[in-house]
């Protein structure tokens, strides 16, 4: 009894911490898929120098976490608008394909760049003394940081929820996500409205790597590593949904999780296992969508 | 040609650029003797990029996991030699046969989608074979792969020298021989029909196609091909790994037809060699420092020259007089 | 007996909570000249969707001469003799006038499949393509991209491709809507040379192209087949200038200004 309860804490916590930072790494790609249909396979990129700008601030000017999380959020917010002008104005209403083949380029060199200027390793982040420290919790010993991920991504999700369904931009952004050229047709600057979405979008994902810091191990290879996990979510949650998102994550962090503990031989592909039968089941829906 | 033409109707005319292309490609066993195994992998993936070319250029099937299909054809191939079925050539149509299953079975999960839900499909299957073929290593080998293979003599005569003279002309024998082939499929109703099911596949249901079962004909072809890539990969090299069925090669492919041109069958013969030469060119580089050049090309591709080098190539030529128009 | 080539029963279908197409009862004959009408939203592309098998009802069932076709895909009703023009062409834009037909003919002759001939030794099918394309006075344009021939010229190429499917039954998705006024007498010329045995149903907005070309008229309604009969007759029913007119005085209505 103690020894299942044990596993269910276990695999609770770290399954829902490791959804989380899914979640916010891939939310970002998962509206501006929404949006404007373009597959960017970049975008684990900003998540990734998000996380190497964080630590970075840290170690060369001694930035609290905290401080240099907001820092990295803002950077990439900002930069990630600029890329979004030089590279992706081509791309809209460009077969998927071309999407796709464009964003692994800049993927690629996103990787490359992140060798040149912090090398190959893995680095790894101090973690303040109270997220490190450890907590009793339903039997089990278990590191704050992951409660404090798993509240403060409770927390975000309010924030997104409030700003999707209460909000006047949320409210034009679901409209474009809907029907890009109705929206544009009631006055809806949709060009601008996608800015703001990409830029809110990598900010999350830097968010999201900053985080989980602990979690998904900062290393050149990070924006292809996860490159499939947060499209596994997005092609799991269909264009645009956030609320599926937030499931679609924390119901593959838990899955991910308890596949690794129990059965560790299988546990690596338990996901795609886990996607390719969604797909199935979802395929008419999908397909549907698809073809608007 | 120089008026516009029906261009799909006229796809069996052999152009004499093509005799320049082949004679050059043979010419290279006389004039670099010493690159002969790099010559010898260039048509490998080449033959693996046609492969690709068939169902993405030609069907508009996109695959992020085409590596899958190389990768069962290179086990098989060195399976089958381990066990004592040495004779090369029917080694590797068996390795293609058995590749050629694998997309049967797969393709209609595959063919099913459309785009992102493609890609996304795509990519997990070959994901999971890899892991697949990673636990099991009795199979595969694991993380070792398979080493040792031993051929016959080819034809019973030529043996397999150290210097690769037999491997380079094995490679080119199955290269010509499936290229030829494929020339021969695109241009007959069937290959006009995929083209017109690439580009409006709707409208090919409202003709009566049976667009399922014509796409999976594609698919199917495409596997054999692909598997018999791997197998000659495996038996020139003496091995199989896990690197065959990655999803870094299925990715190289498409970056080597993209490169070439999609869609034109030569795209892939003229983009697997110049992504390999310049990879070869840089095989002292950093890996990562690898990946600016392999993202800049994509980037480049895409943006200005969506033809790809054999895009380009054309439009160059068709300034000249007499030049062909497209 | 002239059977029915094309019959609907007590077709239904809901999307979410909107019910589009209610218990419809359709029924084309050999040589009939049917007119869909109806007001925007009356459920006319949904009727069609049906038909050609774009979309499957929630019940009721489909006819195809005779034969229960309801579960069938759109590509084996097309092989069945069910053949359809669009209201925005959609043709292989990228593809010469003559490899569009060809396409269809191939797959109509049973030759689509082959592999191991080349499509131009196929010369039944460039024949057959070529006759019924200089039918259409489009021998000049064989070799044309569909994207370098007018609007008017590609919808003649639409319904060169429906007529060579050897079809039964022939539905005409507003086969004028979107042409140039000077070449819209051609394809109304050509409509009226189709074969007179062709079961033809025209979905259309334009009375002027209704009153010349059908002899049957079907008007829908929020769904439902709201009156069926003549032209003449369906014309001058009040309920069908109430609901397709919304109330507008009938003189100065499309139908009174085209009279007019």
């Amino acid at each position: 009894m103690q020894e299942i309860l044990s596993a269910t804490s276990f695999i609770a916590i770290y399954g829902l911490s490791y959804g989380v930072v899914l979640f916010l790494i891939s939310i970002g790609l998962v509206v501006t898929m929404g949006l404007m249909r373009v597959v960017n396979m970049a975008h684990g990129v900003f998540a990734a120098w998000g996380g190497y700008i964080m630590v970075n601030m840290m170690n060369a000017w001694g930035a609290s976490y905290y401080v240099a999380m907001v820092g990295a959020i803002l950077v990439i917010a900002l930069v990630s608008v600029l890329v979004e002008r030089i590279f992706f104005f081509k791309l809209y209403g460009a077969p998927e394909l071309e999407q796709a083949l464009l964003t692994i380029g800049l993927a690629f060199i996103g990787v490359a760049s992140l060798n040149l200027a912090f090398g190959p390793d893995i680095v790894a982040a101090r973690l303040p003394a109270e997220l490190g420290a450890s907590i009793d919790f339903a039997g089990r010993s278990v590191q704050a940081y992951r409660l404090f991920i798993i509240a403060f991504g409770a927390a975000v999700m309010l924030v997104l929820w409030y700003i999707f369904d209460r909000t006047s931009f949320g409210a034009r952004l679901r409209a474009a996500v809907d029907n890009r050229g109705m929206a544009a047709a009631v006055g809806i600057n949709v060009r601008r409205l996608f800015s703001i979405a990409f830029a809110l979008g990598s900010g999350l994902a830097a968010l999201g790597s900053a985080i989980g810091v602990a979690v998904l191990p900062l290393e050149p290879m990070y924006p292809l590593k996860y490159l499939v996990l947060i499209l596994i979510v997005v092609a799991m949650s269909g264009a645009g949904n956030v609320k599926l998102a937030a499931g679609v994550s924390l119901g593959l962090g838990v899955v991910d999780t308890a596949g690794r503990y129990f059965h560790p031989e299988i546990g690596s592909f338990l996901i795609y296992i886990a996607m390719l039968v969604y797909l199935m089941a979802r395929g008419g829906k999908l397909a549907a969508v698809h073809a608007r | 040609m120089t008026t516009v033409g029906s261009t799909l109707l006229e796809r069996h005319r052999v152009r004499p650029a093509e005799y320049v292309y082949w004679i050059a490609l043979a010419s290279v066993f006389f004039l670099f003797p010493r690159n002969l195994s790099l010559a010898t992998s260039i048509m490998v993936m080449s033959l693996f990029a046609l492969s690709l070319d068939l169902i993405l250029g030609f069907a508009g099937v996109v695959s992020f996991g085409h590596a899958a299909f190389f990768g069962i054809g290179s086990y098989c191939a060195a399976q089958l030699a381990l066990h004592g079925w040495s004779e090369p050539i029917s080694g590797a149509l068996i390795a293609g046969l058995a590749a050629m299953v694998f997309a049967l079975v797969v393709g209609p999960l595959v063919l099913r989608f459309t785009g992102l839900p493609q890609i996304m499909v795509t990519l997990a299957i070959g994901i999971i074979l890899y892991e697949a073929a990673n636990k099991a290593s009795s199979i595969t080998g694991g993380d070792d792969g398979l080493g040792g293979i031993k051929l016959m003599p080819l034809f019973g005569t030529f043996e397999w020298t150290a210097y690769g003279q037999t491997a380079f002309w094995y490679a080119f024998g199955w290269l010509l021989l499936l290229f030829i082939a494929l020339r021969i499929v695109i241009a007959s109703p069937f290959g006009v029909s995929l083209q017109g099911l690439r580009e409006n596949t709707l409208r090919m249901r409202f003709i009566g196609t049976p667009v399922f079962g014509r796409l999976l004909r594609a698919y199917a072809m495409s596997g054999f091909v692909a598997g018999v890539a791997g197998a000659v990969s495996a038996q020139v090299n003496k091995f199989a790994g896990l690197d065959m069925l990655s999803t870094d090669r299925s990715i190289d492919v498409l970056v080597m037809l993209i490169l070439g041109g999609v869609g034109k069958l030569y795209g892939a013969l003229i983009g697997a060699p110049v992504y390999m030469l310049v990879h070869h060119q840089a095989s002292e580089w950093n890996p990562f420092h690898w990946m600016f050049v392999v993202g800049g090309l994509l980037i480049f591709v895409v943006m200005f020259a969506r033809g790809g080098v054999l895009g380009l190539l054309e439009a160059g030529l068709g300034r000249l007089p007499g030049g062909r128009a497209q | 007996m002239s059977t029915n080539m094309l019959e609907a029963r007590g077709l239904d279908k809901h999307f979410g909570a909107l019910h589009v197409t209610r218990s419809v009862d359709l029924s084309v004959t050999a040589g009939a000249r049917l007119a869909l009408i109806g007001p925007n939203g009356a459920g006319k592309s949904t009727l069609v969707g049906l038909l050609t098998g774009q979309l499957k009802p929630d019940s009721g069932q489909i006819l195809l001469a005779g034969r229960d076709v309801t579960s069938e895909s759109i590509e084996k009703r097309t092989r069945s003799g069910l053949a359809r023009t669009f209201q925005i062409n959609n043709l292989f834009r990228g593809l010469t006038v003559l490899e569009n037909v060809f396409l269809a003919v191939s797959e109509r002759l049973g030759t689509a499949g082959s592999q191991l001939r080349t499509a131009k030794s196929c010369t039944e099918v460039i024949e057959k393509a070529e006759q019924l394309l200089k039918e259409l006075e489009l021998g000049n344009a064989l070799h044309q991209r569909i994207s370098e021939i007018s609007y008017g010229r590609q919808r003649l190429v639409e319904i060169a491709i429906a007529l060579s499917l050897s079809p039964r039954v022939l539905l005409l998705d507003e086969p004028t809507a979107g042409i140039p006024a000077g070449e819209v007498a051609r394809v109304m010329e050509v409509l009226e040379a189709l074969p007179a045995e062709l079961a033809i149903v025209v979905i259309e907005h334009d009375m002027h192209v209704v009153r010349r070309f059908a002899k049957e008229i079907v008007v829908l309604a929020q769904g439902a087949v709201l009156a069926r009969g003549l032209p003449q007759e369906v014309m001058a029913s009040d309920e069908v200038r109430r609901v397709y007119l919304g109330g507008v005085d009938p003189s100065k209505s499309v139908m009174g200004k085209r009279r007019a």
